[in-house]
């Protein structure tokens, strides 16, 4: 089949420099994406520079280094925010997405989740997108209700509308699932819950990292993405909510930053988003975030998509000829993001992690924080393969050579 | 670390053919533990005859080949042993037993989930709290 290429891979890769390595003798191939990315040599100097040049603290020092470290913390939030097209001021940096639904448990769900409320999320969810609702139904007296999938492994929209006329506070969904792979309909679902008065949480993880994302088109209240897959270190993402919402919520966690006044008895709150950002802030690697959006942008995310999609169609054909591997998620590479989950055979994930492992090549294996999911697809455990840029062809021919090899070994 | 080496035809028989799998009618000891990185998972059941000989062995459970394989041979092992034998085994013994394969910090849990169930069980028979110190580290 043709191999054709969206942008220069080998050039992407040379900006890599943990790709050079060697695992147990072997070139690395990083197919581990969707767990955590690698950094580009400019994410890592952009951290070197702020420590080596102007390392500071932000929003309360008047000297030169104050002023700069906060003026490179403000523009990454503006580049962060360009970048999905978010509001900046209604970008509150965070630790990543599970802090980030956390935020909006806390800060939003105690103000507003009453007892008898039903809360709603898939089964498709990552453990961060259901263990809060479920701690915040608990502590409410609400109920979790989840939306099934339909054997294609997409959202069972029927069921999901059923849930919508019980009248739902939230609804909670992965623009893209972090095993199946299923791009979620959004901004659909988006529209049907604002109809019915529920508030909206989207966890972008997988999508942010990987396509074109525009959160106001998508219509989410809150929209939820980590640094460290697209790019960034880790410790730092973001929550994008609108100005408004995130003025009317309570504050999250307390103390310097976050407050305008403080008397003996009561506080008041800085503006938005400083209000969600208590304490010292993790300025170095939202710097490195800024960077990674840069470095993004200059390739284009529509371009990034492009590569995911020819590698995820080339990906799926090649395993599919594999006697013995079944891969889980919607067929067509158009409708899913640049995952894929499969089992071989009777080899468990882990040994086949192991067995791969051996051969330079990094997959993860396990339930991948999603064990509503791995219940529904009746599976322990599946192995999962996840592409970046930096990703070639020759990564998907060495993962399919590798599955040959525990195919022997496993005398299939 | 070469998985041929780990994955030996004993051991892939074992993983198929699991030896003393199933539950048993009337037991004393009945353990149960999972490894949260893995999802692997063992319950086993002892039944204790007279000079507190471990009688009948049993196990259920799922995962990988090196945890299965590893928890069915435990099972061969200890059946006929006194309860001792269980606090004086360790996890060289069971490396061993699979004939000292060279795993990795992560897969050297997946080895030691069958005794740690066994360990478990036995010790909480015997009145005494196992401590994890015969285990690899954390990955
Ligand atoms: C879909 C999805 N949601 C949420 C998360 C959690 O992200 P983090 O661990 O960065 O908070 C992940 C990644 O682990 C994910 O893939």
């Amino acid at each position: 089949m043709l191999k054709a290429e969206a942008f220069e891979v080998a050039k992407v890769r040379e900006d890599f420099p943990i790709l050079k390595r060697k695992v147990h003798g072997k070139r690395l191939v990083y197919l581990d994406n969707a767990a955590t990315t690698q950094k580009p040599q400019l994410v890592v100097d952009a951290l070197v520079d702020f420590y080596t040049r102007y390392n500071s603290n932000v929003h309360r020092s008047v000297h030169t280094l104050g002023e700069e470290a906060t003026a490179a913390y403000e523009a990454a939030r503006s580049k962060t925010a360009k970048f999905v097209g978010a509001d900046p001021k209604g970008l509150v940096f965070v630790r990543g997405t599970t802090e980030a639904t956390n935020l909006v448990r806390f800060a939003w769900g105690e103000k507003n989740v009453k007892k008898g409320d039903v809360l709603v999320a898939t089964l498709m969810e990552h453990h961060s997108n259901i263990v809060p609702w479920q701690l915040l139904a608990r502590s409410k007296g609400a109920t979790l209700k989840y939306v099934g999938l339909n054997p294609d492994g997409t959202l069972d929209m029927g069921q999901l509308e059923d849930l919508l006329r019980e009248a739902p506070r939230l609804v909670a969904v992965a623009h893209c699932s972090n095993v199946l792979g299923t791009i979620n309909e959004v901004s659909a679902i988006c529209a049907m819950a604002k109809k019915v008065g529920a508030t909206t949480v989207v966890d972008g993880a997988q999508s942010v990292p990987h396509m074109p994302v525009d959160i106001g088109a998508v219509g989410a209240d809150f929209y939820a993405f980590s640094g460290h897959k697209m790019l960034a270190p880790t410790g730092v993402g973001a929550l994008a909510a609108r100005k408004e919402l995130l003025e009317e919520m309570d504050p999250f966690q307390s103390g310097g930053e976050m407050i305008k006044e403080v008397f003996e008895d009561h506080s008041t709150w800085n503006d938005v988003p400083y209000k969600f950002e208590a304490g010292t802030v993790n300025i170095a690697d939202a710097i490195g975030l800024g960077t990674a959006v840069d470095y993004l942008s200059s390739i284009g995310m529509e371009r990034v998509r492009k590569h995911e999609v020819a590698l995820l169609d080339y990906a799926l054909r090649a395993l599919s000829e594999v006697k013995g591997v079944k891969i889980y998620g919607p067929p067509d590479p158009a409708r899913r993001g640049g995952v894929v989950s499969f089992n071989y055979a009777d080899v468990h994930p882990h040994d086949l992690a192991t067995i791969l492992d051996e051969e330079g090549v990094a997959i993860r294996s396990g339930h991948h924080c999603a064990q509503l999911l791995m219940r529904w697809l009746d599976v322990p455990a599946t192995a999962r393969a996840s592409f970046h840029v930096y990703n070639s062809y020759d990564d998907v021919d060495a993962l399919t050579a590798g599955l040959h090899k525990a195919g022997k070994l496993f005398r299939l | 670390m070469s998985s041929a080496d780990i994955y030996r035809e004993v051991i892939l028989d074992y993983y198929r053919h699991p030896r003393n799998f199933g539950k048993l009618e009337k037991f004393d000891i009945d353990s149960h533990d999972s490894n949260p990185l893995c999802g692997d998972e063992i319950e086993m059941q002892v039944q204790v005859g007279s000079g507190q000989k471990m009688e009948e062995v049993k196990f259920t459970g799922k995962g990988c080949a090196i945890s299965q394989a590893s928890v069915s041979m435990l099972t061969e092992l200890a059946k006929g042993k006194p309860l001792g034998w269980v606090k004086e085994l360790s996890k060289e013994d069971v490396f061993k037993m699979l004939g000292n394969p060279d795993l990795g910090p992560s897969r050297v849990k997946c080895a030691l989930l069958g005794m740690k169930v066994l360990k478990t069980g036995v010790y909480g028979y015997l009145g005494a709290q196992y401590e994890e110190k015969d285990e690899g580290e954390l990955p």
